[in-house]
Order: structure tokens, then C-alpha cells, then sequence
């Protein structure tokens, strides 16, 4: 155990332990949902830990809308080969036919290329539970998340119809095309995951950390210009600008802080004043103020 | 940074103010981003209750449905810390029927925040409430006098309802308990203290969390219920879980506490490199030094003594529309065990009103009460009061999965070791040998009028001509003699069918070819039936006839009566029948006569071996 490590992430650590433990011994064929960001990362080091010196007994999975950063594909291909892991990537098939892109089809863009691209390889795999990686901090909705959270067929959210869940009992049981989806973070912060991350040494995508980027102002935002497809609104050129991002997705979809947070000792000490949720910086969840729990009901993540 | 945990639960009536005071908190704790305000502002002019001012209940209100409806649901999960802990804290709602959330809640919680409305003083849902903290083993409790201003600031209303409180200590289990003055609303006494209270010197509700004992570590000896047995290859078996009590190092010799087997531990494996030394609490994987038979649900021990249960006494807390019968079967999950638990004694329920216990046989949604379960394999526990770990298990459901109920174990029962149930040398194999036959049980279900009891006779007929030993148990020849004591009530019903299940599998026990022929309507009672004989014994036939025919039919004219209403709870009219889902046999009588269907019976028992 670390120095740099206060007390409380040993607890919230062997939390997560267990509920890893519980998938394995309960699920014919889970997956873990690999989205790459800082979760992602903390997820994967705890589902090593719980099954060391075994590697995690499921695939990961990424659903890839081909609008990732650069540099996440990259880091996601390195931990990969690093760990010798096994990884499997879904792209929906309908959205390449149609060139869904998120800056012709917004909300469309997301029921596409996240919400049903991740049906479509849930299905396709067959599996019965998959690990992902939502706090219970991020939102409203989310707090009221179990840890065992149930889906109908076709992956749908029924807030009415989720199980007490009691003591430290996880009831992985499955009626007839029903699914499970686990959260093992539940009960994390976003500020226990940065600094169980410098804690631990765990690799994370450098974008999270300050550097000059070539940026556009769009609606009071940061748009990183991650590649040659970005679309230019009149009157914008990128420009040069210390920033880093809280949150990662789609880069035409995530907003960057201007910060000169470097590395982690700037970063952590960041976070500590920080006055904005890192949702702020996610454009698809201000549209409405319900949209997260809309979204999750339709099967998203 | 933060040294501990503290796990809160929130609890109160509706319109005590709960959400308020939680929103406050978190914010006066600095959890609230700006954005997250700034949304806060907005919404409190749309939804918000306290005339355009901030709602800080909004903060905590998360799902639309109850937003739109101003009432919280669900249980939800907030965390919040100071300097000097991490509080997680489960918000719960008041009302009757949401019981089961409290109980979630209560199930995890170091303490519990009793939200009372300083108008109201204390309702029978503060009394549930605390009964409830009590019962799941909270042992601190914050009672938060909220609304004061509406109570004038006044000294003696908080002091009428402390004193209330007190009198229902006594038959509460709490070690502290600290009752504070608030408004929420306002902030007073929740992070700072009251200019409009300077008679009350006591805790701020933040001092008194962050003064509260944090979870004990759990002594004792070392108990670990085995969760995952990791074996990646030939050279590699470790034994993963969360030790429940105790400490556990390399050398230590450690028993299966069922299989009365020992090794000692050779290493404790982490990532982190092998550990000395290990505690409650800690996940862990364990490497013995040699290979002794363990498996999932197994408990590792320091001792050899830990009984392993077959039976239960305990209290349950029922969470599912169906009430709970005596004979109905669930899977028990405590530990890392799952079993099949069988319901035989419902005794008593504790009324919320008086604390006290009225005798009862069934339990309702949101009901606790006294239930004993005996169970199909031995399952390693121990008094909930002892431990959380291995004394808390829930009920689930064998066809909706979902669980339906929670329990504290209170007592542990186990067969007598001189006792067990006895190999005689004369059992069911030689005695249906004899008979030239493997028994079985063929259950005919469907409606009434479908026509199970003419095929059955059928069937007898065919089978006793060919030379066969074979018994009848219908609603004439049990009703009127075994079960005579038994109504129509859905737990005698119930009832009526577990007797049949134990009569049909003596029967099977004396190598019989059993044949009943019962409504049994509900899958989980056909289930209960078919755990009662061996695998492959037990045949469900499915006398398939729509009801417009059963109707049309209605031999003993039941449906006519049923109609108009002289007899109540038939099935079919006012009743509901439970299809058999994927029955041995499946017999369309609209598509044969029953000299045509008993031939496919006969046939198809001819093909599973029973009959040569």
C-alpha cells in the first residue's frame, strides 16, 4: 500500500475487489466495457488485482465510433499488448453505411454510434454480465444506481424494477434474456479515482494532462482539433492553448479546460479547487436535464 | 485526506425535509460543482418548493418520475467528506410501502439519521424506522429535530419529542444517540451552529457524524467464505475472498469448516507482492499447502468449530408483492452461498405500532417477522448479531430471479450427527426392482374441466394392466382426509400442495408410479414438487385445453357458480393459472381423445426407461 494513499481507498478498493470476485463466480460470459478514460484505466488495474496472478477472466470490449482521440486508440492498442490482454472492438456497421458523424446528426450521433453500437455488441457476444465503469457522483440519476443493476431484454433500464441490493449480497441471477450490468466504482469519486491513480502508478491517456493544443472556441467551449475531418464553422482557426480534458470521449464532442496541470501532482492539486463538475466538459448530457436517465433507460451505459 | 469511512443512513417521513437536509449538507460541504449550482437555480424556479429560493432537495432528487412528483423513490448513494472522514451516505424514503429501500440502506450503515418534523414529533414511521436501524444492527443514532423555525425555535418542543424518543428505547438496540434541533432549510445546526438556537450547545449534525465510531473492525476468529477459487493453470489454486472476521497469516492452519478438512496457508498472493498479514475486511487470495477439496460458498476458518446450518431461525423482511407462505421454496444467498431455502414455520410479525410480536402464517410486502427455513445443503453461519457477513442473507425468487426478501439469522439449527438420515439396506432402488419399474411422479396440471383426472384414470388403467404398481393422489382422495383442515386462501393452497409434494415422494421412496392430478396453479409450487423427488423423477404433464373449453365442458358446473360469483378464487376466472413453461408432456386434448393422450403417456414412460 502506498504512502501517498489515505485510508478510505482501502476500503473502496476491496469493495471493487469483491464485486469483480462476484462476476467472475457468478457470470457464464461477462465482458468489461473499456472506454479508455481514467475509469477505464482504474478499472482494469483492480480487475487485475482481483484475480492476480491470473489475468481478468473476461474480454474487454470497446465500442469505437472511429471519433475517438488519436491518442486514446493508441494507449488503448498499448495497454493491450502490454498487459496481453484480449480486446474486442465494435463499430456499428450502420453508422459507417450512413456516415454518422457528430457534426451533422447530434443526438443521433449518440443513440448510433454509443447506445445502439453497444446493444449490438452485447448481444453479439452474448453476454450475460458487463463491467463498466459509472460513479455514482456523476450524475443524478446515477446515484440511485445499483451496483447489480438488471436489464430487461434489449438492454433496457427499469428504474421500478431493480433489486434491493443488502449487506455485501450481489444477486447475479438472470431470468430469460435478461442481463446484468456491474459497477464496480460505484462508490467512487472522481477525485478518489485521480488519486488512487497516483497512488497506484496506473497509466492513463496523456491527453488528461496539460499541453498546447490546437483548439477553436465553440459555444463557450474548448474543441481540441484532433484530425483532419474536424469541421470548421466560419470564422474559426485553430489556435495554440495550454489545456487538458477531465473527461474523454468523442473529441468533437469533448470539452478541454484551459490548465496547466502537467502532471499528477499539478493535476491532483487541481482537482482539490476545482469548481466545475467534469461533466461540464461532456456535451450530450446538457441538452436536458433528465437526458442521462432517458439515455440510460434506451440501454446506454 | 480522509482516514475512514462512515456509512450514513438518511431516514424519515415524507415532507420531513430529508432531501433538503441532504442537498445542504453537500453543499455546505463543498461537494456541489458550480455548474451543478447553476442548474440547481434553474430548476429550483421550475420545481422547486420554497418560493424561487434554492431547493436544495433538488440536489438529491435524481429520477424524473419523482422530481415531476416532489416525493424520492429509490434509495440513493452520496458521498461528501471533510478532513477528517469520507461519509457515504444511502438516502432512503419514508413512506410505508418503500420499506425494502430503508432496509437496503440500513443493511451497510455505521449510523443512522432519523429525520423527525419538529410539528409532527414522533409518527409510527419514525418508530418503524428506528425499529428497523435497530434491527439490522446500526447501534448510533442522530435524531435531527428538522423544522424548527415552523416550531417557533422552541425549546420545549425539542425537548417533548427527545423525551418521546426516549420512551421508545427500550426496546431498541442503540448504544448512542444524539438528538440535535435543525433547519435544514436554513443550515442551522447542520454544519454550524444556531444564532436562533443558542439554548441548544450541543453537536453540530456534521460534529456529531464526524464524532461517530466508524465501522469496528470485525474481531474474532479468522472466517473467510470462500468467493472464487482462481486457477489459472496446473500450477496455480488460489482461494479468493473478503475475510468476514479476524486475521490470517502464512502458517496459520485453517479448517473447511463444513468438510472438517484443514491446511495451513502458505502464502497470501497479491499484486502487490505476498502479504504477512491480513485483516477483516481485506480482499485476499489465499495458497494453502496442500490440496484439500474447497469450493465456492465453502467458509475457511481458524477453527473446525463453525456449525454448518440446516436449518434457519430468523427474522425476515419481506419485499414482494406475493406474500410469503410456509412451504414456498426461494434460493437463500448468505456468504458466498447460494442454496435452495424451504419456508416451514412463519410464526410471527413484529407490529410497527407497538414493537411487539402478533402471531401470524403469512408475511405481506414491507412485513418483518419470524420465519424458519430449512435448507437443501449445509450452509456455514452465524448469528446476524455476531456478524454481518455470515448472519444476513436474502430470499430470491426462482422464476423472476429478483430478490424478494432479507434476513438476519437468529438461531441455527443442525441435524444431530447420530441422526442422519439413515442408508437402509432396503431403499428405493431394490424396492422398485422388485416392482420391475423406476418410479416417478406424473403431475397433471391444467385447468379445471381440462380433463386431468379422466386421463389420469386412463393412464392407472393402462399402467396396472400391463403389470405396473402405481398410486393416485387427486383433490377427492386428499382433500377429504390428509388436508381436510386446509381452505382456499392462497396459503392453503399452498400448503395443500406441499403435502401432496411429501405424500408423492414417500410414494416414490416405496417405488410407486405416482400419479397427481391437481390444478397447481403456480409454477413455483409445481417446482417445490419436482425438488421433492430425484432428477428425472418427475414428469409435469400439461393437460393443455383453452378455457372457453373448460368452460363449455365445466362437468361439475364450477364455472357457472365462479361467475357469479358463489365461489371466489377459481382459477381461471378470478384466479390466475401459470402455464407450465416447458412441460415432459404436453397434452392437447382438443387435438385427441383421452384413450389417445393416455397412450402418449404410457408410451413416453416406456421411453424413459420407467415401465419395460
Amino acid at each position: 500500500m502506498s504512502e501517498r494513499r489515505p485510508a478510505h481507498l482501502a476500503t473502496l478498493e476491496a469493495e471493487s475487489i469483491r464485486i469483480f470476485r462476484e462476476v467472475a463466480a457468478q457470470a457464464v460470459r461477462p465482458a468489461l466495457l473499456y472506454s479508455i478514460g481514467k475509469d477505464s484505466s482504474v478499472l482494469l488495474h483492480l480487475a487485475r488485482k482481483a484475480f492476480y496472478p491470473a489475468k481478468p477472466p473476461f474480454p474487454l470490449v470497446h465500442i469505437d465510433t472511429t471519433w475517438k482521440f488519436r491518442a486514446m486508440i493508441e494507449f488503448r492498442d498499448a495497454t493491450v499488448r502490454r498487459l496481453g490482454l484480449e480486446l474486442r472492438i465494435h463499430t456499428n456497421p450502420d453508422g459507417i453505411r450512413d456516415n454518422i458523424n457528430p457534426f451533422d446528426h447530434g443526438g443521433a450521433y449518440t443513440q448510433i454510434m454509443k447506445t445502439d453500437a453497444l446493444k449490438q455488441a452485447l448481444t453479439a457476444g452474448n453476454y450475460d454480465f458487463a463491467i463498466g465503469g459509472a460513479r455514482r457522483d456523476e450524475e443524478r440519476s446515477r446515484a440511485k444506481e445499483r451496483i447489480f443493476s438488471v436489464r430487461a431484454p434489449g438492454h433496457a433500464w427499469d428504474p421500478k424494477r431493480q433489486r434491493p441490493e443488502l449487506w455485501n449480497l450481489y444477486n447475479g441471477q438472470l431470468a430469460p434474456n435478461e442481463t446484468m450490468r456491474v459497477f464496480p466504482l460505484s462508490n467512487w469519486t472522481e477525485l478518489d479515482v485521480w488519486t488512487y491513480i497516483a497512488a497506484e502508478g496506473i497509466d492513463v491517456v496523456p491527453l488528461y494532462f496539460a499541453a498546447m493544443r490546437p483548439t477553436v472556441m465553440r459555444g463557450g467551449q474548448i474543441i481540441v482539433v484532433d484530425d483532419g475531418r474536424m469541421r470548421f464553422q466560419p470564422g474559426e482557426t485553430p489556435e495554440d492553448r495550454l489545456v487538458r480534458f477531465r473527461s474523454l470521449g468523442c473529441y468533437p464532442l469533448s470539452a478541454a479546460v484551459l490548465s496547466d496541470a502537467g502532471d499528477m501532482d499539478a493535476l491532483l492539486a487541481e482537482m482539490l479547487v476545482t469548481r466545475d463538475s467534469e461533466r461540464a466538459g461532456r456535451l450530450i448530457d446538457q441538452e436536458q436535464d433528465s437526458s442521462m436517465e432517458r439515455k440510460k433507460r434506451e440501454g446506454y451505459f | 485526506m480522509p482516514d475512514s469511512v462512515l456509512r450514513v443512513l438518511t431516514c424519515g417521513s415524507v415532507d420531513d425535509g430529508k432531501s433538503t437536509l441532504i442537498g445542504r449538507l453537500l453543499f455546505e460541504c463543498g461537494t456541489i460543482p458550480d455548474d451543478v449550482m447553476a442548474a440547481l437555480e434553474r430548476d429550483s424556479k421550475r420545481f422547486g418548493t420554497v418560493d424561487g429560493a434554492t431547493d436544495y432537495a433538488l440536489l438529491v432528487d435524481g429520477l424524473e418520475a419523482e422530481r415531476e412528483q416532489g416525493v424520492t423513490i429509490d434509495v440513493a448513494y452520496r458521498f461528501f467528506e471533510t478532513p477528517a472522514r469520507r461519509f457515504i451516505l444511502a438516502d432512503t424514503p419514508g413512506h410505508q410501502q418503500y420499506t425494502r429501500n430503508m432496509v437496503t440502506g440500513a443493511s451497510t450503515a455505521d449510523l443512522a439519521i432519523l429525520l423527525i418534523d419538529a410539528r409532527k414529533g414522533i409518527l409510527p414511521q419514525t418508530r418503524r424506522h428506528a425499529a428497523i436501524a435497530s434491527m439490522l444492527g446500526i447501534r448510533q443514532v442522530v435524531l435531527a429535530v428538522n423544522k424548527m423555525d415552523l416550531a417557533g425555535f422552541d425549546e420545549s418542543v425539542f425537548a417533548a419529542i427527545r423525551y418521546d424518543f426516549r420512551a421508545l428505547l427500550g426496546k431498541l438496540e442503540f448504544n448512542r444517540i444524539t438528538p440535535i434541533p435543525i433547519c435544514a432549510r436554513d443550515g442551522d445546526n447542520v454544519t454550524g451552529p444556531s444564532a436562533r438556537m443558542p439554548w441548544y450547545t450541543g453537536h453540530t449534525l456534521l460534529h456529531a457524524l464526524e464524532a461517530a465510531d466508524p465501522r469496528l473492525v470485525q474481531g474474532g476468529l479468522f472466517r473467510m467464505p470462500v468467493q472464487y477459487v482462481n486457477r489459472p493453470d496446473h500450477t496455480f489454486r488460489g482461494y479468493a475472498g473478503t475475510i468476514a472476521t479476524g486475521r490470517v497469516r502464512p502458517g496459520d492452519t485453517v479448517f473447511n469448516a463444513g468438510a472438517h478438512t484443514e491446511a495451513a496457508v502458505a502464502r497470501i498472493v497479491s499484486m502487490d507482492g505476498d502479504l504477512a498479514e491480513a485483516g477483516a475486511g481485506d480482499p485476499v487470495t489465499l495458497v494453502l499447502d496442500r490440496e484439500i477439496d474447497i469450493s465456492r460458498g465453502d467458509v475457511l476458518s481458524a477453527d473446525p468449530v463453525p456449525a454448518a446450518a440446516d436449518g434457519l431461525d430468523s427474522w425476515v423482511v419481506w419485499m414482494d408483492e406475493t406474500p410469503l407462505f410456509r412451504g414456498r421454496a426461494y434460493l437463500l444467498m448468505l456468504g458466498t452461498k447460494t442454496v435452495v431455502a424451504t419456508i416451514t414455520d412463519i410464526t410471527t410479525r413484529l407490529d410497527m405500532e407497538t414493537l411487539e410480536e402478533v402471531s401470524v402464517r403469512e408475511l405481506a410486502l414491507n412485513e418483518i417477522g419470524r420465519v424458519s427455513i430449512s435448507l437443501t445443503h449445509p450452509v456455514v453461519c452465524e448469528p446476524y448479531e455476531t456478524s454481518r457477513e455470515l448472519g444476513g442473507f436474502i430470499l430470491i425468487d426462482r422464476l423472476t430471479r429478483g430478490t424478494v426478501g432479507a434476513g438476519m439469522v437468529t438461531a441455527i439449527r443442525t441435524r444431530n450427527a447420530d441422526i442422519v438420515w439413515h442408508r437402509m439396506e432396503v431403499d428405493k432402488a431394490t424396492r422398485s426392482l422388485m416392482k420391475h419399474q423406476k418410479p416417478a411422479v406424473l403431475w397433471f396440471t391444467g385447468l379445471s374441466g381440462a380433463g386431468k383426472s379422466t386421463i389420469a384414470n386412463q393412464v392407472e388403467k393402462r399402467l396396472h394392466a400391463l403389470g405396473h404398481h402405481t398410486m393416485v393422489l387427486d383433490g377427492d382422495n386428499v382433500r377429504h382426509g390428509l388436508n381436510r383442515d386446509l381452505g382456499f386462501s392462497e396459503a392453503d393452497r399452498v400448503e395443500n400442495i406441499r403435502r401432496i409434494a411429501e405424500v408423492a415422494r414417500l410414494f416414490v421412496e416405496a417405488g410407486l408410479i405416482v400419479i397427481v392430478s391437481f390444478i397447481s396453479p403456480y409454477r413455483a409450487e409445481r417446482l417445490l414438487a419436482r425438488d421433492r423427488v430425484g432428477e428425472g423423477e418427475f414428469l409435469e404433464i400439461f393437460v393443455d385445453t383453452p378455457i372457453e373449453e373448460c368452460r363449455r365442458r365445466d362437468p361439475k358446473g364450477l364455472y357457472e357458480k365462479a361467475d357469479s360469483g358463489q365461489i371466489r378464487n377459481f382459477t381461471g376466472v378470478d384466479a390466475p393459472y401459470e402455464a407450465p413453461l416447458d412441460p415432459e408432456i404436453r397434452l392437447r386434448t382438443l387435438e385427441g381423445t383421452p384413450d389417445m393422450l393416455a397412450d402418449e403417456v404410457v408410451s413416453a414412460l416406456r421411453a424413459r426407461g420407467n415401465i419395460g
